[in-house]
C-alpha cells in the first residue's frame, strides 16, 4: 500500500442521484505514467476530480503518499502536491499569460519549475506573457495550463483530455515536451481519449467504462481487441 | 402497458381536499365575525389579511417570478395616495377609488417594468428601491395633498363607505378579507395556469425555461403588472383603513416590503401555503414583543437570516418535508393505486 | 455663481458616492453579490467613528486609523460566517440575507444611539476653504474628494498589480479552477468583503463628518452608491467616480432649482441614463 503515491480505493461518485463511478480501484506508484481512457463518460473526468479534491469523498477513498485525502477542499489537496490541467483548459481570462502562470505558484512549492523554467520549455509563452490569455490559439493555451499546473511543482500531475480540440501537430509537440515535464520524479495521469497516444506515452493504463474498471495493465500488453471489448463494451 | 391501471396523476390529495372544505368553512366563519369578533379583533384580523395579501403578492413575484423587488412600497404608497386623490379631487366613492386606483397602478408600473427590468437579479432589486424613492418624493412634492407632512381624509368621504361607525368599520373588514381572497384566488389560479407552470419553470431552472421556448420576459412582466395592480389595490385599503396619510407612512420600506419579506422567508418563499404560515407566525410573534419596539425588527431580522441559511424553504418547507403535505395542490404526482404508502412520495 | 458653485460642490460630493460605489462594485465583481447593508454598514462606521472619536479624544480622521481595521475585520468575519453560507446559484438568499442585515444593524443603532441625529466635529478644516478661480472651495470636500481618487486609484492597484488582486479575478472567473490552484475561496471572499469595509469605514468617516447622520439614513447610501455603479458602468472603478460626480452634480443642481428636488433630481438622471445606456456610460462587464 505504502508503496503507492497515490492509492484510490473503493471509490464511489455521484452527481445527485446519478452514480458516475461504482468502487474504483486505482494505484499510481512515484514516478509512473498512468494513462486513463475510456469512451465519454466512462468517468475519466470525474475520477480526476475526486482526487483533485473537486469532488469530496471519504476520506480514505483517496490516499495520497500515505495520507487520506479524499475529504479536504481542492485548494487543501493542491497544497499537498496535486495539480490538474483541467479538460478543456479552463485559463483565467482576467488574467494575462504571465499571470496564469503565476498563480499557479500561489500555493508556495517551491521545486524545480519556475517561471524561468516553463519559459524554456514553451518559449512562445515567454513571447506572449503580457497578454491576455483569451488571445492565444488552443494549443497556446493548453500550454499555459500546462505551465499553469507545473508552477505548482507537484508530485502528482493530471492531464485531464490535454489533445482535445487541438490540431494534430500541435498534440504531437505537447506530447514531445511530456518526458521533459516529468523527468523530474513526478507521476502523471494522462486522461485520453486517443487510445494509441495514451498507451506510447504511459507505463500502465486503466480503461474505465461506465463507471467501472474494465481492463488495467502494462501499456502495450493488451491486444487491440481486448481494448476495444474494454472500451466500448462489445 | 397496464402501469395506467395502478398509477394515476393527480393534483390533489386527501390533504388538500380536507384543507379546501375547511377553508370554506373558515371563510364562512371569518365572513360572519361581526357575529362573533370584537371591534378590536376585527380590526387585528383586517390587518392581518392585509398583510398576507401582501405577502402572497411578494412572494408571487419574488418567489416564483424571480423578481426580487424591495420596492413593492412604491404601489402600496401610489394606492393610498391615488385613494385620497380621486376621492377629495376626483369626487369617486372611495370603493370605486381603490377599483381604479388598482387599473392606475397596473398602468403605472408598465414604463417602470420598462426601465427597471434592464438590471438583473439583485440589481434590479435596489432599482425598485429606486423607483419607490421616487415615487416618495414626487408625492412629498404635491402640496394639495399635504407634501411632505401628508393629509387625512375629509370626514365627508369617511362617511360616503357607510353612515354608522359600526358598518363602516364592518364594510372595511369584509374589504380586508374580499381583498384576501380575491389575491390568494388569483395566484392560485395564476399558478395553476401554463403561464404558471411555466414561470415555476423559469425558477427552477432559467436555462431550460428557456430552451422550452417560454418567453421569460413576457411572463415576467404580466406577473409584475398583475402584483402592482393588486398591491396598489391593497395600498388603497389599507390607508382607507388608516384615514391618514403621509410620504414617510405610505412608502416606508420597512412597514411594507421589510416586514412582508421576513413573513415570506420564515414562512416559505415559494410556496402558496408560506406566507399564511408566516403572516399568522409574524402576528403572533408581535403580539409578544410588541414592547419591545426596535428589538423586534431586530428580533425578526435575525430569525428570517437563520431561516434562510438553515431552512430556506422557510417553516412550510420544514412542515412538508415532515408530512407530504400540501394543501393548494399545484404539484402533479403519480400515486399507485395499490399502496397507500407512496401516496406522498 | 451659485450655479458653477453648486456644480463643484457637486463634484466633490461624488466623491463620497464614489466611495461608497468602490466598495459595492468591489464584492459584486469578485463574488456577484451585492450587498443590501452596505448603505447601513457605512452609517455603521459613522457611529463607530463617532464613539471612538469622544471615547479617546481623537480627531475623525485620526480615528480611521482604528476604525478601518475593525471594518475590515467585521466584514471578513461576516463573509465567513455568514455571506459565504449564502453564495450559489440562486440569488434570493444573498439578497435576502443582506437585507435581513441591513434591518439589524439599522435597528441596533436606533436602539444604542437612538434616532437623534449626530455628527462628527471636523474642527477648523469644516470651515477652512480655498479659493480656486473665485469659487471658494471647503477643504473637507476637497480632502474628501482626493480621498475618493486615492481610494479607487488603490483598489485599481490592488485589483491589477497585486496577488490578492490576481486571486480576486481569479475566483471571479472560475471558482473551481481557482480552488485547484490552492486557493481558498471562502478566504478570498472573506479579504474581499475585508477591503470592501475598509473603503466603507473611510467613506462613512467623511460622511459623519460633513453632514448629520441618523439611524435611518442607510438605505438612502446605498442607492446613491448603486446609482453611481450603473452610471458608471458596472466593473468599472474608475467609471463609479465619475458616476458619482455625475449623480452629486445633478444632486446640488436640483437642489439650486427646488430644495426638495436635490435627491430626486439624481434618482431621475439614473432613470434616464438607465433608459438610454442601460449598460452605463463606461461598462465593461455584463451584469
Amino acid at each position: 500500500m505504502s508503496d503507492f503515491e497515490l492509492c484510490v480505493a473503493q471509490l464511489e461518485a455521484h452527481y445527485g442521484d446519478f452514480q458516475a463511478l461504482f468502487g474504483i480501484d486505482f494505484n499510481v506508484s512515484k514516478g509512473e505514467v498512468i494513462a486513463v481512457i475510456g469512451s465519454n463518460g466512462a468517468g475519466k473526468s470525474t475520477l480526476m476530480r475526486s482526487i483533485s479534491g473537486l469532488m469530496t469523498n471519504g476520506a480514505s477513498q483517496v490516499i495520497f503518499q500515505g495520507e487520506p485525502i479524499g475529504a479536504l477542499r481542492a485548494d487543501e489537496v493542491a497544497a499537498r502536491g496535486i495539480a490538474l490541467v483541467p479538460e478543456g483548459r479552463q485559463l483565467f481570462p482576467s488574467l494575462s499569460v504571465e499571470e496564469n502562470l503565476i498563480i499557479g505558484s500561489q500555493i508556495g512549492r517551491t521545486g524545480f519549475w519556475s517561471l524561468q523554467r516553463v519559459h524554456e520549455l514553451f518559449p512562445i509563452l515567454q513571447e506572449r506573457r503580457h497578454q491576455p490569455s483569451t488571445s492565444l490559439s488552443g494549443g497556446q493555451q493548453q500550454m499555459v495550463a500546462i505551465g499553469r499546473a507545473l508552477m505548482a511543482n507537484p508530485d502528482l500531475l493530471l492531464l485531464d483530455e490535454v489533445s482535445l480540440g487541438l490540431a494534430p501537430v500541435v498534440i504531437k509537440s505537447i506530447y514531445e515536451a511530456l518526458p521533459r515535464i516529468i523527468e523530474g520524479g513526478m507521476s502523471a495521469v494522462i486522461v485520453e481519449q486517443d487510445i494509441s497516444k495514451a498507451l506510447s506515452v504511459s507505463t500502465r493504463f486503466y480503461c474505465l467504462q461506465e463507471g467501472r474498471v474494465s481492463l488495467e495493465g502494462k501499456s502495450g500488453s493488451q491486444t487491440r481487441e481486448e481494448i476495444s471489448r474494454a472500451y466500448f463494451g462489445v | 402497458m397496464n402501469s395506467s391501471e395502478t398509477h394515476t396523476v393527480v393534483r390533489s390529495s386527501r390533504a388538500s381536499y380536507m384543507a379546501g372544505i375547511a377553508g370554506i368553512v373558515v371563510l364562512i366563519v371569518l365572513v360572519a365575525a361581526p357575529l362573533w369578533a370584537g371591534r378590536a379583533d376585527m380590526r387585528l384580523m383586517s390587518e392581518i389579511f392585509l398583510y398576507l395579501a401582501l405577502a402572497s403578492l411578494w412572494n408571487l413575484l419574488a418567489g416564483y417570478a424571480g423578481l426580487v423587488s424591495v420596492g413593492q412600497q412604491a404601489f402600496v404608497g401610489f394606492g393610498g395616495y391615488l385613494l385620497f386623490a380621486l376621492t377629495i379631487f376626483g369626487g369617486l366613492h372611495p370603493l370605486l377609488a381603490i377599483g381604479v386606483a388598482s387599473l392606475f397602478g397596473a398602468a403605472m408600473s408598465v414604463p417602470v417594468a420598462a426601465l427597471i427590468f434592464r438590471l438583473r437579479g439583485a440589481y434590479f432589486a435596489i432599482g425598485t428601491w429606486v423607483v419607490a424613492e421616487v415615487f416618495r418624493l414626487t408625492f412629498a412634492q404635491i402640496s394639495a395633498l399635504g407634501g411632505g407632512s401628508g393629509s387625512s381624509l375629509p370626514v365627508k368621504i369617511v362617511k360616503s363607505v357607510a353612515s354608522g361607525r359600526t358598518m363602516r368599520e364592518w364594510t372595511s373588514y369584509w374589504l380586508a378579507l374580499g381583498l384576501v381572497v380575491l389575491v390568494l384566488v388569483v395566484v392560485y389560479l395564476f399558478l395553476r395556469s401554463r403561464k404558471g407552470l411555466a414561470l415555476t419553470a423559469i425558477r427552477d431552472n432559467e436555462l431550460a425555461a428557456g430552451s422550452l421556448g417560454i418567453d421569460i420576459w413576457r411572463t415576467q412582466f404580466l406577473v409584475y403588472v398583475v402584483t402592482a395592480g393588486l398591491t396598489t389595490m391593497t395600498g388603497g385599503l389599507i390607508f382607507l383603513q388608516k384615514l391618514r396619510i403621509s410620504p414617510d407612512a405610505a412608502f416606508s420600506v420597512n412597514d411594507w416590503t421589510a416586514f412582508v419579506i421576513f413573513i415570506v422567508v420564515i414562512g416559505g418563499i415559494g410556496t402558496i401555503e408560506g406566507p399564511i404560515i408566516g403572516t399568522l407566525v409574524y402576528f403572533a410573534l408581535r403580539e409578544f414583543l410588541a414592547d419591545l419596539g426596535t428589538i423586534y425588527l431586530i428580533v425578526l431580522g435575525i430569525v428570517a437570516i437563520l431561516i434562510m441559511l438553515k431552512a430556506p424553504k422557510g417553516l412550510w418547507g420544514l412542515i412538508r418535508a415532515h408530512w407530504g403535505l400540501e394543501l393548494f395542490p399545484l404539484t402533479h404526482r403519480v400515486e399507485t393505486k395499490t399502496s397507500k404508502e407512496d401516496q406522498h412520495g | 455663481m451659485d450655479w458653477i458653485n453648486s456644480i463643484v460642490q457637486g463634484v466633490l460630493l461624488g466623491g463620497l458616492y464614489a466611495m461608497i460605489a468602490a466598495g459595492l462594485s468591489l464584492i459584486f465583481g469578485v463574488m456577484r453579490l451585492v450587498n443590501i447593508a452596505h448603505g447601513d454598514l457605512i452609517i455603521l462606521a459613522a457611529y463607530l467613528g463617532l464613539t471612538v472619536a469622544t471615547a479617546l479624544g481623537l480627531y475623525p480622521l485620526i480615528a480611521l486609523l482604528i476604525i478601518v481595521p475593525v471594518m475590515a475585520i467585521i466584514g471578513y468575519i461576516l463573509q465567513r460566517v455568514i455571506l459565504n453560507n449564502t453564495l450559489s446559484d440562486d440569488i434570493l438568499p444573498p439578497l435576502l440575507v443582506t437585507f435581513g442585515l441591513s434591518v439589524i444593524i439599522q435597528n441596533a443603532l436606533l436602539e444604542i444611539y437612538s434616532a437623534d441625529p449626530q455628527k462628527m466635529d471636523p474642527g477648523a478644516l469644516g470651515t477652512a476653504s480655498a479659493n480656486i478661480g473665485g469659487i471658494s472651495v471647503g477643504l473637507l470636500p476637497l480632502l474628501m474628494f482626493a480621498t475618493a481618487i486615492v481610494v479607487i486609484a488603490g483598489l485599481q492597484f490592488i485589483f491589477y498589480r497585486t496577488a490578492l488582486g490576481r486571486a480576486f479575478r481569479a475566483v471571479s472567473d472560475n471558482q473551481e479552477v481557482a480552488q485547484l490552484m490552492g486557493l481558498n475561496k471562502r478566504h478570498v471572499y472573506g479579504l474581499a468583503m475585508a477591503l470592501s469595509l475598509a473603503v466603507v469605514a473611510i467613506a462613512g468617516i467623511f460622511l459623519g463628518m460633513r453632514t448629520s447622520f441618523d439611524p435611518s439614513i442607510g438605505g438612502g447610501r446605498l442607492i446613491f452608491g448603486f446609482e453611481a455603479v450603473i452610471i458608471g458602468g458596472l466593473g468599472n472603478l474608475w467609471g463609479t467616480l465619475i458616476g458619482g460626480v455625475i449623480l452629486g452634480v445633478a444632486q446640488n443642481i436640483g437642489a439650486q432649482i427646488n430644495p426638495g428636488w436635490q435627491v430626486l433630481a439624481g434618482h431621475v438622471v439614473f432613470l434616464v441614463i438607465l433608459a438610454f445606456r442601460p449598460r452605463g456610460l463606461f461598462p465593461r462587464m455584463t451584469g
